[in-house]
């Protein structure tokens, strides 16, 4: 599995952050997602899947053939 | 359907027979009717949009503007301000482009998972000792009132710095300006105007004596980048978040409470297994049927929703709750799911300006049924379902009263 995040569509919502936070952070100057896993382990492909589908402004994208 | 049906203006909002369930109409609307002509409270015509793929774009498309103090855009009420989405302050924070984008982020920082995560356990404290409170009162009570309304403005009011003895007040006045039809309108301008009188001066005391909070933040960052806020768009933000965050979170507690008594089982799922509390908060949020006006937006050019097009000056209202319940977007929509997951609901709206305080509203929402679980595990209604009602008026939907035993 390979993560992608778009900076410029993120909307600070942080529900990655509660889902993922092994995967996902947020910059303590704007509240913009940061990736910290670009290819997460495999227990938590669920967890990162959920993020990409509940994420409001479809900031992240997520390759299940990398 | 006759094309007769479809020209008829249905009045909106919607009225519901029962509290907690959704109006037949959505379900006709959403196959038949999926961008409705509707008449709102002033008189004047919108768009009502209800399927979720719909609402979702609209939400998320920049031509859908809340420019709705143009002047041919729809009033909602017949009020002279036309309600907290036509007023005059909401053209103060900067709405679209890198304008609100610098907003936002001055102060999406402030609403950050983490941070929020870091207030459990004061949000946890204030739970306790209002359950405390409640259960020294006795019961029959009404978690709404005890419980529901006051933590929420307990918690942003810490946020913004505002003293705790002013809490009652601010939790008035959110009601008054969110309020479309039950108050008059001096009452509703008088009340914006006391309001705005006491965040001028709040504002100015933190200028003069910063704090550890999120005003004295903002203004602390103005001073070092030369690029923050002015006073105007301080106050905007200071009554924005008091009122967003508000009645919102405390009609949602009271809501979300009343669904999972109304039957039962979901109470004692929770209990055998509290690790269900965050896909339950979701799961309430997203089938929550009483969840208020929705979001109006406003189209300066012509546009098309859904194979519909929409000429220019159109108001359109999308009803995110009525999409919530699409069964094209979600399995057995009309079933309460307390481990559904993905949750992809709109009840935080979607895009650019999703809510901006939605993990606030998600942790305090979480610590308040975590608390609930632990402390009154016996928690029942103490009254038939059929008897809650609906406040009615309001752009936050909400319940009159959550009347409870333990």
């Amino acid at each position: 599995m390979k993560v992608t995040v778009d900076e410029d569509k993120c909307c600070g919502a942080g529900q990655c952050v509660l889902l993922a936070p092994d995967v996902f952070d947020q910059r303590e100057d704007d509240g913009i997602v940061v990736l910290l896993d670009a290819a997460p382990p495999e227990e938590l492909h669920a967890a990162v899947r959920e993020a990409a589908a509940v994420c409001p402004a479809a900031a992240i994208d997520v390759d299940e053939n990398a | 359907m006759s094309h007769g049906d479809v020209q008829q203006t249905l009045s909106y909002p919607i009225p519901s027979e029962a509290a907690l369930e959704p109006p037949a109409e959505w379900a006709r609307l959403r196959q038949e009717c999926p961008v409705a002509k509707v008449k709102l409270p002033s008189g004047d015509e919108a768009k009502l949009v209800t399927r979720y793929e719909d609402v979702k774009q609209v939400l998320a498309d920049p031509r859908f503007t809340r420019q709705l103090t143009a002047d041919d855009a729809a009033r909602l009420t017949d009020s002279e301000s036309g309600g907290v989405f036509n007023s005059e302050m909401s053209k103060i924070i900067p709405d679209h482009g890198e304008g609100h984008l610098r907003w936002r982020r001055l102060v999406g920082k402030w609403f950050t998972a983490k941070r929020m995560a870091a207030l459990r356990p004061q949000m946890a404290a204030i739970a306790e000792q209002l359950i405390d409170e409640m259960v020294e009162r006795g019961h029959p009570a009404d978690l709404k009132a005890s419980l529901g309304f006051p933590l929420p403005v307990y918690v942003i009011c810490d946020m913004l710095g505002v003293p705790a003895d002013d809490r009652d007040r601010f939790s008035r006045w959110s009601d008054m300006l969110l309020n479309l039809t039950r108050y008059t309108s001096e009452e509703s301008t008088a009340a914006q105007m006391d309001f705005f009188t006491y965040m001028s001066g709040h504002v100015a005391a933190k200028r003069a004596e910063p704090g550890d909070d999120l005003l004295s933040e903002l203004i602390k960052q103005s001073a070092v980048e030369g690029e923050g806020l002015s006073d105007m768009e301080l106050l905007a933000t200071g009554i924005g978040l008091l009122v967003a965050g508000h009645e919102t979170t405390a009609n949602m507690i009271g809501k979300m409470v009343s669904m999972l008594l109304a039957d039962r089982t979901r109470w004692e799922a929770l209990l055998a297994d509290p690790s269900l509390v965050r896909t339950t908060v979701e799961e309430s949020l997203r089938f929550d049927a009483n969840a208020g006006f929705g979001l109006p937006r406003y189209l300066p050019e012509e546009a098309e929703i859904g194979g519909t097009v929409l000429p220019r000056g159109t108001t359109v209202i999308c009803s995110m709750a009525a999409a919530n319940r699409d069964e094209g977007a979600f399995d057995n929509a009309g079933e309460m799911d307390l481990r559904r997951s993905p949750n992809p609901h709109l009840a935080f709206g979607s895009g650019a300006h999703s809510c901006l305080g939605q993990s606030l509203a998600r942790t305090e929402l979480q610590v308040v049924l975590e608390v609930l679980l632990r402390r009154l595990p016996t928690l029942e209604l103490a009254v038939p379902v059929e008897d809650l009602k609906r406040v009615e008026g309001l752009i936050v939907g909400g319940l009159a009263e959550v009347p409870v035993r333990w």
